[in-house]
């Protein structure tokens, strides 16, 4: 299973999907360079938003098209043929398939990470700098308070915590993905079929919520309801950045809960792919 | 046969995870961190694709886009437009208490200060009203705030400095500022801006030197001149004997 997770990030990085982190770099610097005329809260907070918002487009876009295009482009190229032919059962391969991704995914939002912490703390030091050549003459307390107030504006540790629900998101749309690709008849519907999925997710709490409350809806609106609740997985429950971001602690039974849950549905998926490609006449 | 079995098991998995999702989501709003409520008034301010985005999960991402264009706004001076968007802006985002600060500045200190200078109106009583107006919805922009962010400091002390600078209402400047120094993460003056508004409120002047009296007796970072100067005045005003004045 160790070959088919290289060889899937090996032709992964040859699409040179780590493009995107250029881009990302650019939208950052773009950022600074607009953010250098507000004031250093603002400065941090839009820093933080942009960064963290991003990295949740860029990896939600690298799990849904790195995977979309995962088990087509393996049967056009015949090589899905020759794996399967090996003594390599289906669920290894599709496991194979999913982990190639997931280590492509944790090697973009580490890099992608690691600019924005460079950034942040060039910025932070900066700002540093700055406040304590400005507070020169008042009195101790005063200055280090308002230094305080910096540091406490730019970094804190829930940060870790939104990059790591963004990762699970990302691992629950690739396994995810991989389901809808293993019945789907070409890259394009899957990745269609994806943003669909991912709208009707974020929206999916809406529908529960109105379906489980005594209303006078009809029977036909609350079937969909229902439908719509029980078939797309909530993924509002894995946007905890808005508030990482405005400076909310996440408490640590949340966070486990959530990326258990994320763990969860994502291995589900990938057992549901497997229902799915088990007898599947390639 | 096999396509009905997966179904069947998309749909039987739904039905187990709907607890979970409930009971996570509701721990989500017991932690406020919910709270916005996607209705047609915010499709009509965000417009089709701000919606549509902030529905996606980029909440945070729309809301910067909003505060910058209000920050282009402020510098061109368009109050009402300044306004609109700061209230698109904590309407999407209501857990950021910079939003909801820099709404209520905008709105109490430079919106009210441009209609008190407006050469167009000739009028002074309504230059007064429109700048009243401009101080009532920064108060309102900090009250939502509050009641959004309940644990956070900073919203409890702009309101206090509201209070204290623009409608001189010294009582209700103590009454914030002492619910900002109970607050984790409050600044260590907010103890003391408690005291010295209530210093200033008539009637108060025995619960004021009480507090001031407990901040001097806390130790020797707490005996500032201001502090020093109320406690003085308070000596004189409430005749405190001479053995239990602070030295000169």
């Amino acid at each position: 299973m160790a070959a088919i997770v290289g060889n899937t990030l090996t032709g992964l990085t040859r699409l040179k999907i780590f493009y995107v982190l250029l881009l990302f770099a650019l939208l950052l610097i773009g950022c600074s360079v607009f953010m250098a005329q507000m004031t250093f809260q603002q400065e941090f907070q839009v820093l933080k938003d942009i960064a963290l918002g991003a990295m949740s487009i860029f990896t939600s876009l690298i799990a849904v098209i790195a995977t979309a295009r995962l088990l087509p482009q393996d049967i056009e190229d015949r090589t899905a043929y020759t794996v399967l032919a090996k003594p390599v059962s289906r669920f290894e391969y599709l496991s194979g398939k999913l982990l190639g991704v997931l280590l492509l995914l944790a090697l973009s939002l580490l890099a992608m990470s690691a600019l924005f912490f460079v950034v942040l703390v060039l910025r932070e030091q900066s700002v540093l700098n700055e406040t304590a050549r400005q507070m020169a003459d008042a009195p101790a307390e005063q200055s280090a308070e308002t230094l305080r107030l910096v540091r406490a504006s730019a970094f804190n540790v829930n940060l870790f915590s939104g990059i790591g629900v963004i990762y699970v998101k990302g691992c629950l749309l690739a396994a995810l993905t991989l389901f809808v690709s293993t019945f789907a008849t070409s890259t394009i519907f899957t990745t269609i079929a994806m943003a669909f999925v991912y709208f009707i997710g974020h929206l999916q709490a809406i529908a529960r919520e109105y379906w489980l409350q005594n209303n006078s809806a009809g029977w036909f609106t609350k079937v969909f309801l229902a439908l719509v609740a029980l078939f797309f997985p909530d993924l509002q429950l894995f946007n905890l950045t808005d508030d990482v971001v405005a400076g909310n602690a996440i408490p640590l039974a949340l966070l486990l809960k959530t990326i258990g849950m994320g763990l969860f549905y994502s291995s589900f998926y990938l057992a549901l792919a497997w229902a799915a490609f088990f007898r599947k006449e390639l | 046969m096999r396509a009905a079995a997966i179904i069947l098991g998309v749909l039987l998995f739904g039905a187990a995870r709907l607890p979970m999702e409930h009971a996570l989501s509701q721990t989500h709003r017991e932690l406020h961190f919910r709270t916005v409520d996607f209705n047609l008034d915010l499709r009509e301010q965000l417009g089709q694709l701000g919606f549509v985005a902030a529905l996606s999960g980029f909440r945070s991402l729309v809301a910067d886009a909003l505060f910058i264009e209000a920050h282009v706004a402020w510098e061109h001076t368009e109050w009402g437009r300044v306004l609109l968007l700061f209230r698109q802006v904590t309407t999407i985002q209501p857990r950021a208490p910079l939003f909801w600060d820099m709404a209520a500045w905008h709105m109490a200190w430079n919106a009210s200060t441009a209609a008190m200078n407006d050469r167009t109106q000739p009028r002074l009583a309504l230059r007064i009203k429109a700048a009243r107006e401009y101080f009532q919805l920064g108060k309102d922009f900090l009250e939502r705030g509050i009641k959004n962010n309940p644990e956070r400091p900073e919203l409890c002390e702009a309101l206090a400095r509201l209070y204290r600078d623009k409608y001189d209402d010294h009582e209700h400047a103590s009454e914030f500022f002492a619910r900002a120094a109970a607050l984790p993460g409050a600044h260590s003056y907010a103890r003391r801006f408690a005291a010295y508004e209530l210093a200033q409120c008539a009637g108060r002047e025995n619960d004021a030197y009480r507090q001031l009296r407990a901040l001097y007796d806390s130790g020797e970072q707490e005996r500032l001149p201001t502090l020093l100067r109320h406690l003085k005045e308070l000596e004189i005003k409430l005749d405190i004997p001479p053995d239990q004045r602070i030295p000169d």
